[in-house]
């Protein structure tokens, strides 16, 4: 019965990582390649805390999505910024290469393997919930992603900030004349977004093991949510990603051989009916 | 347009037709003289590469349209290829011809469902095909997963010409590497080819002129997908086998990196990008990942500084289209 407790947390991961490339996307139009290999980086920093600084896992919930988020933010003030006005395959292209460097180095110093990440003591076991058990740290990871993707879609539909954010994505020139510095906001988007690929792969790391190649795994994957929930709608990616984990989960359970498939064939279907996606608008 | 300008613009696409004779002629002559320098096997290779580039850049180059799953063509083929001549005992000509007709019907099949985005959503579709058509060969019967389809047999083309013979073999590629160039230039150079540069720089103008856009992107996105599976159906020939590395998402993205580092939008470009990347990867495997990196700072570089790619700014520097 363990494959139910997989098929809901699976999919929170997916939300988590399509939430921050929903966040990069709909406010910067940067499709970020890379933020695989962030989410697998992500996990790797939890693991270096715990093995080279003695900090546990909730230092590293806390740590790693700063750490890396950093380095998005350095990533998009030295390159991404160059390529603003550019066509955004360009972008793309350029965060692609960027995956490449860091995933290359990873499996350079730790081999293709994984390393193993324990489940914090405070989180193991499971409950009984009649119809079936749920691991602890399952739950956790449910509730964890839930509460940070809410929260990111509060901010950026709610908030006073968020309003700058959408209006800068409209329309920069007006944003600044209001004495706004849009290239920071931009900058601390994209490390805001990279920060959530970060966390989701410390959450990640005591169920998956670290490996270099978890992350360039999941993307195919991720992107073919986007696809079917549609672009730009970021309450629309995290309901699709749950749906679609679901689905996930119990395909590895009735019809194993289609588990890594039925993803895909439901985007074909979506696009045969619906081009732009669920909960997309029309582009 | 006045006449003087009408007149220097002519002047320049003959110019540009002397200039694309002469290196085409040069590219021959190199191929000509290639196995005696290198390692024939290496260079039979780096032409399939190469053809695959040709193809994904008539896309890129002239449609703008960037596809991230274009090694699932070359895979495909690959794989058809190698069980046609393996199992059916196909020769080789007919072997790959299956090969490409596999590649075009995916092309035409994806190409259907994906055409009618643009951009970068048009890329995130096709990495999800791709996928989608990788996992299938890992889970198919036909293609032995992990082991892949090993000892293909050469055969003889049409039943005549012994493949097995290294110098035969070499001619076969070459000849099959220079069909596929021309047919790419051909296509590209051809009214069908105008009005996809048309579609490139003004789709809504097209349209409003009575043109079904979308009928013209999935015409070309079919036959890159089938020039790119007669570069996959060719290399199982060569290496003897098909293996789940051409339909990896990397190999997706090597081609990117080739068209890329050689000049998109050029006709000699890919071919000498392939050559460039296939080289790296060769003189560097000794240093294991670290080719990923190299090959990932390439990419960065090329993106960031050095968009034309080496016979773009060639043709640039020397005011002419190759």
């Amino acid at each position: 019965m363990n494959v139910f407790g997989h098929a809901i947390s699976m999919p929170q991961l997916y939300g988590q990582l399509l939430i921050g490339l929903a966040v990069i996307f709909g406010m910067l139009t940067i499709v970020n390649f890379a933020h695989g290999a962030f989410y697998m980086m992500g996990a790797f920093a939890a693991y270096f805390l715990l093995q080279w600084a003695g900090l546990n896992y909730w230092w590293a919930l806390l740590l790693s999505p700063l750490a890396i988020g950093a380095i998005g933010a350095i990533v998009e003030r030295l390159f991404l910024k160059r390529l603003a006005g550019f066509d955004p395959l360009y972008s793309l292209l350029l965060t692609f290469g960027l995956a490449l460097i860091f995933q290359g180095l990873f499996q350079n110093y730790f081999g293709a393997s994984g390393l193993p990440y324990a489940i914090p003591k405070q989180l193991g076991g499971a409950y009984n919930l009649g119809f079936m058990f749920l691991p602890v740290y399952r739950g956790w990871v449910i509730l964890a992603s839930a509460v940070v993707c809410f929260g990111t879609w509060l901010v950026i539909e709610k908030t006073k900030l968020g309003a700058y954010l959408r209006a800068a994505t409209e329309n920069p020139t007006m944003v600044r004349a209001f004495g706004i510095n849009v290239p920071r906001m931009v900058t601390l988007t994209y490390g805001f977004g990279v920060a959530l690929a970060a966390f989701a792969g410390v959450l990640a790391a005591p169920i998956n093991q670290v490996r270099p190649g978890m992350g360039a795994d999941i993307i195919a994957v991720v992107f073919a949510v986007v696809v079917i929930g549609g672009m730009g709608s970021i309450l629309g990616s995290i309901v699709t990603g749950f749906l679609l984990g679901v689905v996930e989960g119990l395909t590895k359970v009735f019809y194993p051989e289609a588990s890594n498939t039925v993803v895909f064939v439901i985007m074909a279907i979506v696009l045969l009916i619906r081009p732009a996606g669920l909960f997309g608008r029309a582009y | 347009m006045s006449l003087d300008a009408f007149a220097s613009a002519t002047d320049t696409s003959a110019r540009d037709r002397r200039a694309g004779a002469i290196a085409f002629a040069v590219m021959v002559a190199l191929v000509a003289v290639a196995p005696f320098v290198a390692y024939p096997f290496f260079i039979m290779q780096a032409l399939c590469f190469a053809l695959f580039a040709c193809a994904f850049n008539l896309l890129i180059g002239y449609a703008n349209l960037l596809s991230l799953g274009h090694a699932m063509f070359l895979g495909l083929a690959s794989y058809v290829c190698a069980h046609a001549a393996k199992v059916w005992g196909l020769e080789p000509v007919s072997a790959i011809a299956l090969g490409v007709v596999a590649s075009a019907l995916l092309g035409l099949v994806t190409g259907a469902l994906a055409i009618r985005s643009i951009g970068i959503y048009f890329a995130m579709i096709t990495v999800a095909f791709s996928q989608m058509v990788y996992f299938f060969c890992v889970e198919a019967p036909f293609t032995h997963g992990e082991d892949g389809i090993q000892a293909v047999p050469q055969g003889r083309a049409l039943g005549l010409i012994d493949l097995s013979r290294p110098a035969t073999l070499y001619v076969f590629v070459a000849a099959i590497f220079l069909f596929g160039f021309l047919a790419v230039q051909r296509t590209v150079n051809s009214p069908f080819g105008e009005i996809l540069k048309a579609i490139r720089e003004n789709e809504p103008r097209v349209m409003s002129l009575g043109y079904r856009s979308l009928q013209y992107k999935l015409a070309a996105f079919t036959l890159s997908a089938a020039i790119a599976g007669l570069a996959g159906a060719t290399k199982a020939i060569v290496a003897q086998n098909a293996s789940l590395t051409d339909v990896t998402f990397a190999m997706s993205g090597e081609v990117v990196l080739m068209t890329l580092v050689g000049g998109m939008g050029t006709f000699f470009g890919p071919v000498v990008g392939a050559l460039i990347v296939v080289s790296m990867q060769n003189y560097l495997a000794q240093y294991g990942e670290w080719v990923t990196v190299i090959q990932g700072v390439v990419f960065v570089a090329c993106v960031l500084v050095f968009r034309r790619g080496v016979v773009g700014e060639l043709a640039a520097r020397a005011r002419i289209s190759l």
